[in-house]
């Protein structure tokens, strides 16, 4: 990768994600009939939240400003992790995969601890949920990702994800397909979206990641805000990439369409965020079981 | 040099409670310094050795005395010196955490004795992985065993520690029983004491693989691989802290050491003792950190988090095992390396993690995690400390954790791109598994946190007043620090571990091949990126105007302490989600009433093998063999006629054979 390559990998994945928010508010807006904020509200939000004062919980200690940080810095990690396109990611070694759920582990820990910090029944209840749903997530994604892996026989998901893709569409399509299903279900879980949880509900009983970070305000809220966009960011361009194995000359018509593909994405997710009610919590676990499930016979088929 | 190094070590370590025993007359401060003294002077002297061994100056010696089994053989090669650094710097640091945890002023009774069978526990541990003859194998394992009994039962007036210490008398005994058969057999298969590995096709494939199940048996014993983990909990629950941190990061490890060292004499390993090997880590995994989960006591949780670490172990010694049976030499070699750190990495972080909850239990006087609360504020360096445990253990980048479990999931990966058919479905399950343990972990240590150290304190007793002292918090920060050190630069580690690979798998070029470059270089950036953030986020908070007011709780203008999320409620979902495996007992009040009158609420998770299985199989054994009574007549009389006869039996019935 040439150095013009790595400012473009790094200043992408910095800029974009916001926009997928506004793309998302902007389709359940359309779809209910109303026009909606412009599309690059988020990105003023997180101005305005940038310029405001903080409220702080008397409660709280230096955990809690931990979790943003950890949270933004994590999924800035684990965007890098992810190619744009048939490009290389920029880091990218024999194993990264594991580098990538376990960077976004390590956020999600100090986002539920800075959650417990506050000692709200409230926060809590959310922290307890987020552990619990995204515990059950991991072995969808790992499936997922093993089926890739032995198909392709590399160990790096920019390698998995490289210009052999479309082949190993056309040796190993069924188990493909379920592993791609069961990455949407995943991406929806680990970035709260419907039917896991409701981004825009006003009941703290029912939320999940707003209520985990209600005591947050000001900068911190933001990084938190910008770091979600970054993690859907990541967790899209997996997903995008791996659905559309086509491989489109030149890296920057590359990463065009990739980007191009993240924006469809994020309609299809205000889509079923507009068609969907969320679920009773008491059936989440059995979804996210029902996604490892689905890619468990992904792997079954590659038996032989 | 480096044997009788570590024999020195060894020695002083083994006599640090009999020194303090001498000196005790000039006060039990004195002796108290005296025994920490002793441990540290024999633990410097064998982290020389391991490391000398470990730079491939390992050498070993043999003491010709005219013992009944012949020349009695010691060394110290790489594999031993591995497991040599823990068991040498976790004695120094427990020892060192007893000056102020356990000092002889507060325990008069309890401290000078602990401090002998903790030496001899430690210095027996030694001496097992310095034997290269079963019979000095079975004399280290037998004084490890009996003196941890000892540790163990310190605090004997009370009546759990008296049920703990016997379950624990028990699985000790029957693991001996199985290590007795295994160097029986081994002597009847090849005709020596000597653990030196077995010539290809010198011993027929049956009796090694007897020799392999019985190991699994008697050493699974002691690591704690379930279902044989049963008496790891209570155990641990029991013994003084610092004993529990010993038991737990090193003690245990003494068994899977016996695993590798046994599966490397025998010369032609068939794939199924690498599956069963993996079959049983994931098992020990997934239900260790479920049961981890449910647990109310923080104790009894870090106890079934060894359970889980074990099995992660196991995961990496099964993957290391099929690949050596299937040659691919490299993956074993990856997969071996990860299981070997990880037992290193466990050692350090279980190490610091009990040694923070003992200095949360000396504070508050309680285990439970339910009256727990908000410590990070009276003891800010306390909860640093178990922060970094905590990350470590659930395997997080930046710290070590996260390097020997990526090393176990490379080897594993490798080993299901390699495998078809059934294996493919063997290796293809365990990789989802290792990630479902890696998020219960995280719940499980976000709920420990969370409600020991964050949110308000529960009880007065936790709110201002004194950090740990210092004996007890240099201990914690040393092990901290290790982690971080780990997790930043595994490469510094590679060598000692392709040489410990190379050992186990009988093969020099068995090198380790990992990208440990790559995973320093992610440990840094996301530190190097959480500074510069965090520092950015300070300055810009210096200028912002700061409030400081109440959590939000919908409006409630007068939280208090009791409403935070329990631990048990923290849990509830997940015990709720595993209740098929974990089979809670909840009492909670019907609401029959629009006004309910108070009530209480009660759940517990027992376990399954205990006390569902052995104890209800041992109690129906009792009133069974209740006519065995007839024969307990009281009189010594009786019972040397007794022994006689079982002479004479025994005598007559081998003369007639032969």
């Amino acid at each position: 990768m040439t150095l013009s390559d790595v400012a473009f990998a790094v200043v992408i994945p910095l800029l974009f994600p916001p926009l997928m928010l506004g793309v998302i508010t902007r389709t359940k807006a359309r779809i209910a009939g109303r026009r909606g904020p412009p599309l690059f509200q988020p990105y003023y939000d997180l101005l305005r939240l940038l310029r405001k004062g903080v409220v702080r919980s008397r409660t709280t200690s230096w955990v809690f400003l931990a979790g943003p940080v950890v949270g933004l810095v994590t999924a800035c990690l684990a965007a890098a992790i992810v190619p744009l396109g048939a490009n290389g990611a920029l880091l990218s070694f024999p194993g990264d995969l594991i580098a990538f759920a376990y960077l976004l582990g390590l956020g999600r820990f100090f986002t539920i601890a800075a959650a417990l910090d506050t000692g709200s029944a409230f926060e809590g209840m959310g922290a307890s949920r987020e552990a619990a749903f995204s515990c059950l997530a991991e072995p969808a994604a790992f499936f997922a990702l093993l089926v890739l892996v032995k198909l392709s026989g590399a160990y790096s998901i920019g390698s998995m994800l490289g210009p052999d893709l479309p082949d190993l569409w056309a040796r190993g399509a069924p188990s493909l397909g379920l592993a791609t299903v069961s990455l949407f279900v995943v991406l929806l879980a680990e970035n709260c979206r419907m039917p896991f949880d409701d981004p825009t509900t006003h009941l703290e009983l029912t939320m999940i990641h707003e209520v985990m970070v209600l005591d947050h305000s000001g900068p911190p809220f933001a990084l938190i805000l910008y770091g979600s966009a970054i993690k859907l960011f990541a967790y899209g361009l997996l997903l995008a990439r791996l659905a559309t194995p086509f491989h489109v000359g030149g890296p920057a018509l590359g990463a065009a369409v990739a980007l191009g593909e993240l924006l469809v994405i994020a309609i299809l997710i205000g889509v079923v965020e507009s068609v969907m009610a969320r679920l009773r919590l008491l059936r989440v676990p059995s979804l996210l079981v029902g996604a490892s499930l689905l890619s468990a016979f992904g792997v079954l088929l590659l038996v032989g | 040099m480096s044997t009788w190094l570590a024999l020195i070590g060894a020695a002083l370590i083994s006599a640090s409670g009999l020194l303090a025993l001498c000196v005790r007359r000039t006060g039990p401060r004195f002796a108290d310094r005296v025994a920490a003294a002793a441990v540290g002077a024999g633990a410097v002297s064998a982290l020389a050795a391991s490391v000398l061994a470990l730079a491939g100056g390992g050498d070993s010696l043999s003491l010709d005395g005219g013992f009944p089994g012949g020349v009695l053989c010691l060394g110290l090669d790489a594999l031993s010196a591995l497991f040599l650094l823990p068991v040498a710097a976790l004695t120094a640091a427990c020892a060192t955490y007893a000056l102020a945890y356990f000092p002889a002023a507060a325990h008069p009774r309890e401290a000078p004795r602990l401090r002998v069978s903790f030496g001899l526990a430690s210095g027996g541990m030694i001496i097992v992985l310095l034997a290269r003859h079963s019979l000095v194998f079975l004399a280290g394992w037998e004084i490890m065993a009996v003196s941890a009994f000892f540790a163990v039962t310190t605090e004997d007036r009370d009546a759990e520690v008296r049920d703990a210490g016997f379950l624990y008398l028990v699985s000790a005994r029957a693991s001996t029983l199985c290590l007795l058969a295994l160097f029986a057999l081994h002597w009847v298969a090849t005709g020596s004491f000597d653990l030196v590995p077995i010539g290809a096709g010198a011993v027929s494939p049956a009796i090694q693989s007897a020799l392999f199940a019985l190991a699994l048996t008697g050493f699974g014993l002691k690591a704690g691989l379930v279902p044989l983990h049963y008496w790891l909990p209570p155990a641990h629950a029991a013994a003084p802290t610092h004993v529990s941190a010993l038991l737990s990061g090193v003690l245990i490890k003494v068994g899977i050491y016996g695993i590798v060292r046994v599966a490397s004499l025998l010369p032609d390993a068939p794939p199924w003792w690498g599956e069963s090997l993996l079959a049983l880590g994931v098992v020990s995994a997934v239900l260790g950190v479920a049961f981890a989960l449910a647990q109310h006591d923080v104790k009894r949780l870090l106890a079934y988090h060894s359970v889980e670490n074990i099995g992660i172990i196991a995961i990496g010694l099964g993957a290391a095992l099929i690949a050596r049976a299937t040659g691919h030499w490299q993956t074993a070699a990856l997969a071996l390396a990860g299981a070997l750190l990880h037992v290193v990495n466990h050692a350090l972080f279980k190490g610091l993690l009990f040694l923070g909850a003992g200095a949360v239990i000396q504070r508050t006087g309680t285990r439970s995690l339910d009256a727990l609360g908000g410590i990070a504020k009276a003891m800010p360096a306390t909860a640093l400390c178990f922060v970094v445990g905590a990350v470590s253990i659930v395997g997080l980048p930046p710290l070590n954790g996260f390097v020997s479990e990526f090393l176990v999931y490379s080897g594993l990966l490798r080993v299901a791109v390699a495998a078809d058919g059934g294996l493919w479905l063997l290796a293809g399950f365990a990789t989802p598994a290792l990630a479902l343990v890696g998020g219960l972990a995280l719940a499980c240590f976000a709920k420990v946190v969370g409600s020991v150290f964050l949110g308000s304190p529960r009880h007065s007793s936790m709110t201002g007043g004194a950090e740990a002292p210092a004996p007890m918090l240099a201990p914690m920060a040393g092990l901290a620090a290790a982690c971080t050190a780990i997790g930043i630069a595994p490469f510094a580690l590679a060598p000692a571990l392709s040489a410990a690979s190379a050992v186990a798998l009988g093969k020099p070029e068995a090198q380790l091949v990992a990208p440990l470059g790559a995973i320093s270089l992610v440990a840094l950036l996301t530190l190097a990126l959480c500074a510069l953030l965090a520092l950015a986020l300070r300055t810009r908070l210096r200028r912002a105007p700061l409030e400081a007011g109440l959590t939000w709780d919908c409006g409630y203008a007068a939280p208090s302490p009791h409403m935070q999320y329990s631990a048990s409620s923290f849990a509830e979902p997940l015990v709720r989600t595993f209740s098929f495996a974990l089979l809670p007992r909840v009492r909670a009040p019907q609401l029959a009433a629009v006004f309910p009158g108070r009530g209480a609420f009660h759940s517990e998770v027992v376990d399954p093998v205990l006390d569902r299985l052995l104890v209800p199989a041992a109690r129906a054994f009792a009133n069974a063999a209740g006519w065995l009574r007839l024969l307990q007549r009281g009189s010594v009389h009786a019972y040397l006629l007794y022994v006689w006869l079982a002479l004479f039996a025994l005598l007559a019935v081998t003369g007639m054979t032969e």
